[in-house]
């Protein structure tokens, strides 16, 4: 009684027994890992691939391009193959975050202002592919885009009729098709919060500004877009975190040829055998993904100023 | 050379498909005429289709029959940005991302003004809705009725030749609305604004506006000056609207122009009266209406017509006035009297079973067809 009545009285104390279940859960599952992972980063792989404990670079200096048994002086150990799959990462992240609020935008800006009635089909509609296993929907573009997939016989089958030699394209295993299998999986994560924040938009702030003379552009650039903006980046954190640490889409739609930092610390992980490297990347993958996601977040905010009219 | 009319509704039909599947007229052929700096306010209960005319207006909605005309030229389907009309929203519609300064310079910086006009005029027109220093705050930071100077401030700022306010007043306290209703008519008569005035309270139409215009069911019961309304309703619906009236059924003895009898059994007498309008006959059921304000009590017992006697029934003092109930033949009449004179007995003046005579100037009972 006299307990629940203190509690009843003291804010700080009723935020801390509210937040205690998560901070469990962060602590158990997100801190003591990370910090695993850290020491495990600067540790050694012994010949059988167990991890010996001590305190080495190596792993971060293999990483930057350079061989550790190499003299430093000399320049011809250098070997910038992690380096690009660093940047493909980054490069590819950063296009499949347009590509997708490229096409996100229109699509959540037509559901917001269809009518009521049909609006939740359309929700249901963009929710639907994620209704399948994303390993699955993933291998469809592998049949869409093979040599002998759907997409090469029909395009076969035209030349044919017009007569045209036609030879198969090239689609699988390219950065292309990595591409559109990670535009293709992280279009509803866009669609949603960009959605959410139109939606909260009142017709009559529109018709204001028609009223003041804005034509449907100008009502756009000066009224929509800024009042949407923090949907479009929720939306952004949603896409570009998960498509910077993913392996799965570009392990089957781009083999061997598209690598990407998320395969590189699988495959140290399971194939390789070196945790220790594998923790590193692990590491390098979060401070940029933290970098890149600090400076978005201090330009344009975190999507929390929903303005609500 | 000016059109004669800032606004003209011609004849204009707006239907809307009910969720039931029916088809409600909102706006019902209405026709209107708004002349160049004039006060005009549209009044009438909810629903009656105000904001849908003034929607049209606006350009909105788009009339399914007849014509919207501004400053003499057909709108058809003119988008509201090509329209020299501004309006000021019920809920005032202020962009919440923008600062007060932005929101109000917004219709500027749309007509491509240049920044030192921009600052200058928007300055200008903060002041006269009294909101200097305010303009770099965000509506959210900002009290109801300044919120409402702001989204005034904006639609003034450009200048519009006509200014649509709708219900912008609704959210206000009653203390702050009538300081507001004077601002708006000295702000009106300051810029020689047409404004069109969208409002459900009577007292406010008959304080703000140059003409009224009565509505019901999208239809226009009767349109006119404050005084034609109230002095002279053209039915029962705007007399019972507007104001409160006794409604007396009678029939017609005898017309001419000016004057006429009216037979009225519950009072066991002919009434002297006015014929409101032209096409009454003699032997026809009529209602005569009489505002309890225009009955007169006297002391003389002489012969005037409409003289009766009556006996209070009800007394109700209310400060400035004493409300009374006076039954005279068989019916009971609503009469309110100034008290002029301060006495703290409740019974100084009238009380119940009183006997008092009364006095209907002819031309205070007005004669109406029944509906
Ligand atoms: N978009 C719409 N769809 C369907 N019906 C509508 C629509 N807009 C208005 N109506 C109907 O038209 C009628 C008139 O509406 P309107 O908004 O013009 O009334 P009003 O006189 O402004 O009332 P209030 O004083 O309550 O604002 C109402 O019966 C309303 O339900
Ligand atoms: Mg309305």
């Amino acid at each position: 009684m006299s307990m629940l009545q203190k509690l009843r009285e003291n804010r700080s104390s009723q935020g801390t027994l509210l937040a205690l279940p998560t901070t469990f859960w962060m602590v158990a599952l997100l801190v003591l890992p990370l910090l695993l992972t850290t020491v495990i980063s600067f540790g050694k792989r012994s010949p059988d691939g167990e991890v010996i404990y001590t305190f080495t670079l190596n792993n971060y200096i293999r990483l930057a391009g350079f061989d550790p048994n190499c003299p430093p002086a000399d320049g011809t150990c250098f070997n910038p193959l992690y380096l690009q799959i660093l940047g493909r990462s980054l490069s590819l992240a950063f296009n499949t975050t347009v590509l997708v609020i490229l096409m996100a935008y229109p699509l959540a800006y037509f559901i917001a202002r269809s009518h009521p009635r049909k609006r939740n089909t359309y929700l249901f509609l963009v929710l639907i592919p994620l209704w399948t296993n994303f390993v699955i929907r993933v291998y469809a573009w592998m049949m869409l885009l093979r040599k002998e997939g759907v997409i090469n016989n029909l395009l076969g089958l035209l030349a044919g009729w017009i007569g045209y030699d036609f030879k198969p394209l090239e689609m699988l295993y390219t950065q292309g098709a990595v591409l559109v299998g990670m535009v293709y999986e992280f279009l509803p994560f866009m669609i949603l919060p960009i959605f959410t924040s139109l939606e909260k938009i009142d017709n009559s702030l529109y018709e204001a500004a028609a009223d003041l003379g804005a034509n449907p552009i100008r009502t756009f650039r000066r009224v929509t877009l800024p009042l949407s903006l923090p949907g479009v980046v929720a939306g952004t954190i949603l896409v570009f975190i998960p498509v910077m640490g993913t392996f799965i889409v570009s392990d089957i739609l781009g083999g061997r040829q598209v690598i990407l930092v998320g395969n590189l610390i699988q495959r140290q992980f399971l194939d390789a055998r070196d945790p220790t490297f594998g923790s590193a990347a692990s590491l390098i993958l979060m401070i940029m993904t933290l970098v890149v996601t600090y400076f978005y977040t201090r330009k344009f905010g975190f999507g929390e100023e929903i303005v609500a009219a | 050379m000016p059109a004669e009319f800032a606004v003209e509704l011609r004849d204009v039909v707006k239907q809307f498909v009910t969720p039931e599947g029916a088809n409600l007229a909102a706006v019902d052929h209405v026709t209107m005429q708004i002349r160049n700096g004039e006060f005009f306010s549209m009044l009438g209960s909810s629903g009656c289709g105000k904001t849908t005319s003034l929607r049209m207006i606006a350009g909105f909605e788009w009339p399914d029959e007849g014509e919207v005309i501004i400053e003499g030229k057909p709108m058809g389907h003119t988008p509201p940005y090509q329209r020299n009309v501004n309006m000021v929203f019920q809920n005032y519609a202020l962009f919440q991302h923008m600062t007060v300064f932005e929101n109000v310079a917004f219709g500027l910086e749309m007509q491509r003004a240049g920044r030192k006009e921009i600052i200058t005029r928007v300055g200008r027109s903060l002041d006269m809705v009294q909101l200097k220093g305010l303009d770099r705050r965000r509506p959210r930071q900002l009290s109801g009725g300044q919120q409402q100077r702001v989204a005034l401030a904006r639609a003034l700022v450009n200048l519009p030749a006509v200014l649509l306010l709708d219900e912008p007043l609704g959210a206000l306290d009653l203390k702050l609305r009538k300081e507001m209703q004077l601002e708006l008519k000295a702000l009106q008569q300051q810029l020689g604004i047409t404004f069109i005035y969208v409002t459900h309270d009577q007292e406010e139409a008959l304080t703000m506006s140059d003409r009224i215009a009565v509505m019901s069911l999208g239809k226009v019961r009767q349109m006119g000056t404050p005084q034609e309304i109230y002095e002279r309703p053209s039915s029962r619906f705007v007399a019972e609207f507007i104001g409160e009236s006794n409604f007396i059924d009678g029939r017609m003895v005898q017309i001419s122009k000016e004057a006429a009898q009216v037979h009225v059994p519950a009072l066991n007498m002919e009434l002297s009266a006015t014929p409101i309008s032209g096409d009454l006959v003699a032997g026809e059921d009529v209602i005569v209406s009489i505002r309890p304000e225009k009955v007169q009590i006297t002391n003389s017992i002489n012969e005037m017509p409409n003289h009766m006697e009556g006996t209070v029934e009800k007394t109700v003092y209310i400060g400035s006035d004493t409300h009374l109930i006076i039954h005279t033949g068989s019916q009971n009449l609503k009469v309110w009297e100034q008290n002029r004179v301060s006495r703290i007995d409740p019974h100084a003046f009238y009380s119940s079973g009183q006997k008092i005579q009364l006095v209907i100037l002819p031309e205070n009972a007005l004669i109406m067809k029944r509906e």
